[in-house]
């Protein structure tokens, strides 16, 4: 009896912990999902004299991943988007943030091109607009280019089938 | 200064370097001034900053963050500063697209209501219980009162002992 509160003070704060330790301090949500996606106009990295605007998307869901060449955690994903690009399931829009063009293309050479467009972010504005605070990150936008959701960090298979596809498949119907 | 640095470094070199440490902070005033260009909004650059989150590492605030990705917000809020935006405009840039978790100093709102009332409620459990503790423990404390016979014991030790001594 006499330790029995001590105890159960115990678990409650081992509880805590466990509960803490599954927490991702990382992931910070995002405001901006259920909101209109910033509207960008930039130049398209393979095309560096045509200008791409979001606005153009308008009408169907798309995704917009922000990825770079200096980024580790994109390569981890890359294979994941490349093998989604090809099942034409979602046209895929990249977003090369703070990079150089030369070595991006050199890049999506070695790895794989999923991307629809991908237009370039040499300043990091657009992320700024996105709310990007690092990459990789993946932004699914709606018919009516409102976000609706925003993965942090590299796109995974769990990520891919428990939420990702079947909002697109909601968001599609 | 690095390890490196301190290895090459004579007794000479050292009080050199400690004279230069000394009197830098006037140096530095103005080699920064081209990058700063407007000492002005760099001050209020630097106060807003001083209560921002960075969000790479998040225990630094975005003044103190050498991240790649603090310079380019403090870029942002000094352009928008040089636009003649109010701090509150830029407060609101940044929480639109962060979250509160941009600000040190978070609004009172439901969601934060745990964060910001929570410390002073487990101070009062913990007062409540100590209190409860304490009434407790005095009740068990007490001493109850001798019964006639204790009270007879105790009385013949008492006489027993003063005779002792005399």
């Amino acid at each position: 009896m006499r330790f029995l509160l001590p105890l159960a003070a115990f678990i409650v704060l081992v509880g805590f912990l466990a509960v803490g330790l599954g927490l991702k301090p990382r992931e910070i949500p995002s405001p901006l999902v259920g909101k209109p996606a910033p509207i960008f106009q930039s130049p398209r990295l393979h095309e560096p004299d045509q200008i791409l605007s979001s606005k153009d998307n308008l009408g169907k869901v798309w995704l917009l991943n922000v990825w770079a060449s200096w980024c580790v955690s994109c390569r981890e994903e890359h294979p994941l988007l490349v093998e989604l690009s090809k099942s034409g399931i979602v046209p895929i829009y990249g977003l090369n943030y703070k990079d150089k063009p030369e070595l991006a293309l050199q890049w999506l050479g070695q790895y794989g091109d999923p991307y629809t467009v991908s237009v370039v972010d040499p300043e990091g504005r657009i992320g700024i607009d996105y709310g990007v605070y690092g990459v990789p990150e993946t932004y699914v936008i709606d018919k009516n280019g409102v976000i609706r959701h925003k993965q942090i960090g590299p796109v995974t298979i769990e990520s891919l089938e428990k939420k990702i596809l079947p909002l697109i498949k909601e968001l599609q119907g | 200064m690095t390890p490196d640095l301190l290895n090459t470094c004579g007794r000479k070199q050292i009080t050199l370097l400690l004279i230069l440490a000394l009197i830098s902070p006037l140096s530095w005033a103005k080699e920064a001034a081209p990058v700063a260009e407007d000492p002005v909004i760099e001050k209020r650059m630097l106060a807003l900053s001083e209560d921002l989150r960075c969000l790479v590492c998040q225990n630094e605030s975005l003044a103190g963050s050498r991240a790649d990705f603090a310079n380019d917000l403090r870029r942002e809020i000094r352009e928008q500063l040089k636009e003649g935006k109010k701090d509150q405009e830029i407060i609101d840039f940044l929480v639109t697209r962060y979250g509160d978790f941009v600000l040190y100093n978070p609004p009172i709102k439901p969601t934060t209501y745990l964060l910001w009332i929570g410390p002073f409620a487990f101070l009062l459990i913990g007062a409540g219980i100590l209190f409860f503790y304490l009434k407790m423990r005095r009740r068990q404390v007490e001493e109850p009162p001798l019964t006639e016979d204790q009270h007879r014991h105790a009385e013949s030790l008492l006489k027993e002992d003063k005779g002792n001594n005399a």
